[in-house]
């Protein structure tokens, strides 16, 4: 086990370096390159530009400028951001918070409805409801996120006034109410996608999960039904669903960051777009790395997890 | 399979048990309809419409839907709705499907060499494959987009570049259980390159979960194009497409809801139509598949 989890680390390791060359190349060949933004202002003259490259080093030969900056990264330095000169890790740290609650809101809320529309879908197999569900998982995973906001946005907001049309709480107003108030439509939103692939795989788990021999014997002994499905059949089918949860971590991030700019929610997304609006580049490489780590580090705690919860998988 | 070509009686497709199996599939049958009803009015449809999707009228601004001709209203420049969908609908579509067919060769090719090779190809190849999917590359897709400006040529291209991994995953699993077949021991016992063997014994034998993949990523391609273009970095105007046509909408929802609520509507018909149909093949085609 050890070794496998090493393996894993080692390949996501490797992953990070490769991803981290492709963006930086990717925004040193943007066109005007990192101080496209300073180019744009007119007091600027060529001597300046050129004075700005030599204090950010960037005359430099780029390989010997990705080296000296995944030195820095190591260390902690994430460089500065090009609006303010805010060091990178403060600014993404100023929006990380936002981010995981509605994140950790809507996974929630997909694991909840997801898992029970999956193990009724099991236990009443092709009924109405089971076909509902599969046709409507279908339709939900076709369904844009952003759209889906809009939508949400306009009956819920604009037609029935019922819930805020937008940011994470009422300035002025910082109790929990207000947060969770201004919470639910976006994480409803960015849920929707995951419940149906959740639904679809619990589905899937339960189904195995009851044509297995230990249900027919906890049968067997007289078991209520009630207790072999929650006991042996959902125990069961909930591992790997944890495996799942670490698999979608990128998709999640994806769907954050569409949520965040429809419901401008303070969030990594929304701060990520702004960046590469405003060519701030430190701070898109910052979030690029950062976002990766975000998802390596999930998918190993839920191997690390399922290590521990499954006891067919001894940690050696 | 030319080499070993067995003269059979031509048989039909459409008399073929997998033929029957979809057209017994509703869900599918459905999608298949939609597309073709929403493929031919994006194709036909701008020539029968009174309005060019070009044509500006100030004085016809924020038309609601049904207003004279502007069947679906019109936008902040008074252009026809309906007519700006259609021609949306065309990039969508032609982004979607080439981008598919773009990432349908990389993974097969991918997906086929792993396979077939295994040992240490196979391992490089499906690693570089787990490592991007298990990436958040919309960050690294939306980087490039920005820094490109690209055309819609290179929008297909990125798109194609991100969606290539799963098909290669569903082939690699198909082509590793193909390879210890009796055709393909034969194959080889013939002295047939390996070359030959990967694209023209088993490659022909793996098409039933290549085609299946084929749909569904269709339907991720327009997905994918959508967010893209909805964010300001995908197709650019005046050249519409489904997804940048939502880019301003959200100012205007409380004025002219229609302008989010219909160009939305059409990405969903068109992504469910094609994940239906993807469904239905599935089914037909007896792939066994663990994605959904």
């Amino acid at each position: 086990m050890r070794a496998f989890l090493l393996s894993r680390l080692s390949q996501s390791l490797v992953l990070l370096v490769i991803v981290s060359m492709i963006g930086f190349v990717i925004l040193s060949i943007s066109p005007g390159g990192p101080l496209s933004q300073q180019g744009l202002d007119p007091g600027m003259t060529q001597a300046d530009i050129a004075r700005i490259k030599e204090q950010l080093g960037l005359n430099r030969p780029l390989w010997i400028q990705y080296l000296d900056w995944a030195w820095r990264l190591v260390q902690g330095d994430w460089g500065h951001s090009f609006r303010g000169g805010t060091p990178v890790l403060t600014v993404i740290g100023r929006h990380v918070f936002a981010t995981l609650l509605l994140m950790g809101t809507s996974t929630m809320i997909a694991i909840a409805v997801g898992t029970w529309i999956g193990i009724r879908g099991a236990t009443h197999r092709y009924s109405l409801f089971d076909y509902l569900a599969t046709a409507g998982a279908m339709v939900a995973l076709s369904i844009p996120t952003f759209w889906f906001g809009l939508v949400g946005i306009y009956i819920f907001s604009l037609r029935l006034g019922w819930l805020p049309a937008g940011n994470m709480y009422t300035i002025g107003d910082g109790s929990a109410l207000n947060y969770l108030h201004h919470l639910i439509l976006p994480s409803i939103v960015l849920s929707l996608v995951h419940v149906a692939v959740w639904s679809r795989y619990m589905r899937t788990a339960t189904l195995d999960a009851i044509s297995q021999d230990f249900v027919k014997t906890a049968r067997a002994k007289g078991v209520s039904e009630r207790r072999v499905l929650m006991k042996h059949v959902v125990g069961n089918a909930l591992l790997p669903m944890i495996t799942l949860a670490g698999v979608q971590l990128p998709s999640i991030l994806t769907g954050a960051l569409v949520t965040e700019t429809v419901f401008t929610w303070p969030g990594m997304g929304r701060l990520f777009l702004d960046s590469l609006n405003y060519s701030d580049y430190p701070v898109v490489m910052g979030l690029l790395m950062f976002s990766a780590v975000l998802v390596i580090l999930g998918n190993l705690i839920a191997d690390i997890v399922v290590a521990i919860v499954d006891p067919r998988i001894r940690l050696a | 399979m030319t080499a070993l070509a067995v003269s059979t009686a031509p048989s039909r497709w459409w008399h073929s048990r997998a033929a029957y199996r979809f057209m017994n599939h509703r869900l599918a049958l459905l999608g298949l309809a939609m597309i073709t009803l929403l493929t031919l009015a994006c194709v036909v449809g701008p020539y029968l419409l009174p309005y060019d999707s070009l044509n500006i009228d100030l004085r016809a601004r924020f038309a609601p839907p049904m207003t004279g001709n502007h069947y679906l209203g019109t936008d902040p420049l008074g252009r026809d709705l309906a007519a700006r969908l259609l021609m949306a609908g065309r990039i969508s579509l032609l982004v979607g499907f080439s981008a598919m067919l773009i990432s349908i060769v990389i993974g097969a090719l991918v997906g086929v060499v792993a396979g077939y090779r295994g040992g240490w190809i196979s391992a490089v190849l499906m690693r570089t494959v787990d490592g991007f999917l298990s990436f958040p590359s919309i960050f690294l897709v939306l980087a490039l987009a920005a820094a490109l400006r690209p055309s819609p040529l290179m929008i297909t291209v990125i798109i194609a570049l991100t969606k290539w991994m799963e098909v290669a995953r569903i082939v690699e699993t198909e082509v590793r259980s193909l390879r210890e077949r009796e055709f393909v021991q034969a194959s080889r016992m013939l002295g047939l390159s390996g070359t030959h063997i990967m694209f023209r014994e088993i490659l022909p034998n793996a098409m039933g979960p290549i085609i299946v993949a084929a749909s569904l990523t269709v339907a991720r391609a327009i997905l994918l194009e959508a967010y893209i273009s909805f964010l300001g970095y995908g197709i650019q105007p005046p050249l519409p497409s489904w997804g940048n046509m939502l880019n301003g909408a959200q100012q205007y929802l409380a004025s002219a809801p229609w302008l989010a609520i219909i160009p939305g509507a059409a990405i969903t018909i068109a992504v469910t139509s094609f994940n239906f149909i993807g469904d239905g093949l599935r089914d037909a085609l007896d792939v066994r598949n663990d994605h959904i």
